[in-house]
């Protein structure tokens, strides 16, 4: 599936279908400082994604 | 997941209190939250004018919508930093929710007003991009606040803010800043608005997703001047810490609110004065803000890139 990370304006390609959870960890993500959105919704870390799904990572954590 | 109330295909989950709610439902458990820490800190009343602190980023403009979900009406104060491309797109952000709100944003060119932005003031200055930037947001929006006839004015620190701030400020020990580390900073100058924070209850996470819910567009990218900043670490830390044990940064923000208002009780109050050149609130006799453009402006033939 494509999977895009808004914070870096860049997509990457991830491999089979796999639940939020198992993405996040998969792409080095903890749970607590990203959302995530399926098909443009947000979704919570049990759902399963599958291959033709459009996932969005959104980084939220800010500061200085 | 179900949402907690409804029994509805939940969307957001809260880690710390074990649960997950649906989009509606989530609204309302935001909301109830905001209106807690209003209520309980005394934060906004009727006869308040309250202007809110507007960067662009999630906090401040999700800060804005939700008082306006909530029935409160409140403006906007935006101070454009002059840090580049950063700045241009903050302050599009910034005015693009006003507009489509129908709400009033006022902005202000530190810029254009001083002659320098943040990163040439850190340039010829001794201090940090971000100590700087610090002391003249604190500064502009007092007195800019204060001569527009606002008395509250609202920003948009969370627990996360919170909680890295009292990281910080413990591992130094910097008793003046624990003191001053609250949800509500009470006015103690005629020319001091009081400040309050209504999203301290809130994480970042729990803020962007109302955020996303209620269609807020904020500006994702990171300011380029806060990369390495100390505040980014503790976060780190802290959520290293609450991925182990969720409900980590709560206890450790609201223990220190409940045990360590004895050790403020123990401090005498600071005196305030105000500066002998701008007449703004200060403890020393020139306030940090003129003392600091003097030396910006020392040397005018440094570089100003």
């Amino acid at each position: 599936m494509k999977v895009y990370i808004r914070q870096k304006k860049s997509t990457v390609d991830v491999e089979g279908s796999c639940s939020v959870l198992e993405l996040l960890r998969r792409l080095g993500y903890s749970q607590e400082t990203v959302l995530v959105l399926r098909n443009g919704g947000l979704v919570t870390p049990d759902v399963r994604l599958s291959e033709e799904d459009e996932v969005e990572i959104i980084p939220v954590i800010s500061g200085g | 997941m179900r949402c907690r109330v409804c029994g509805g295909q939940a969307c957001v989950d809260v880690k710390r209190s074990n649960t997950a709610f649906c989009a509606d439902c989530y609204q309302q458990y935001f909301q109830r939250q905001v209106a807690r820490a209003i209520k309980k800190h005394d934060m906004l009343g009727t006869d308040d004018r309250p202007v809110i602190a507007v960067s662009g980023g999630k906090d401040s403009l999700t800060l804005w919508q939700v008082l306006l979900d909530m029935g409160y009406r409140a403006d906007g104060l935006h101070l454009n930093l002059g840090i580049g491309e950063y700045s241009v797109n903050s302050q599009e952000k910034a005015a693009a929710f006003a507009e489509s709100r129908g709400v009033k944003l006022i902005t202000i060119g530190v810029a254009e007003e001083y002659g320098y932005g943040i990163p040439q003031v850190a340039k010829r200055t001794a201090r940090s991009a971000c100590s700087a930037c610090g002391l003249i947001k604190r500064y502009l929006l007092n007195k800019v606040a204060l001569e527009r006839g606002f008395n509250v004015l609202v920003t948009g620190h969370n627990l996360d803010d919170e909680a890295a701030a009292l990281l910080g400020n413990l591992l130094r020990w910097q008793s003046g800043y624990l003191l001053r580390q609250s949800p509500v900073l009470p006015s103690t100058h005629p020319k001091l608005l009081r400040r309050v924070k209504p999203l301290f209850r809130l994480t970042e996470r729990e803020i962007a997703a109302y955020g996303l819910l209620r269609g807020v567009d904020w500006l994702v990218d990171e300011c380029p001047l806060a990369a390495g900043a100390a505040t980014l670490r503790y976060k780190e830390v802290l959520n290293q810490l609450e991925a182990d044990s969720p409900g980590t940064k709560h206890h450790f923000y609201f223990g220190f609110l409940e045990k360590g208002s004895s050790f403020a009780a123990a401090s005498p109050p600071v005196e305030l004065r105000e500066c002998a050149r701008c007449g703004q609130p200060t403890t020393t006799e020139v306030c940090a803000f003129c003392r600091l453009w003097e030396q910006v402006k020392r040397d005018k033939a440094l570089p100003v890139t």
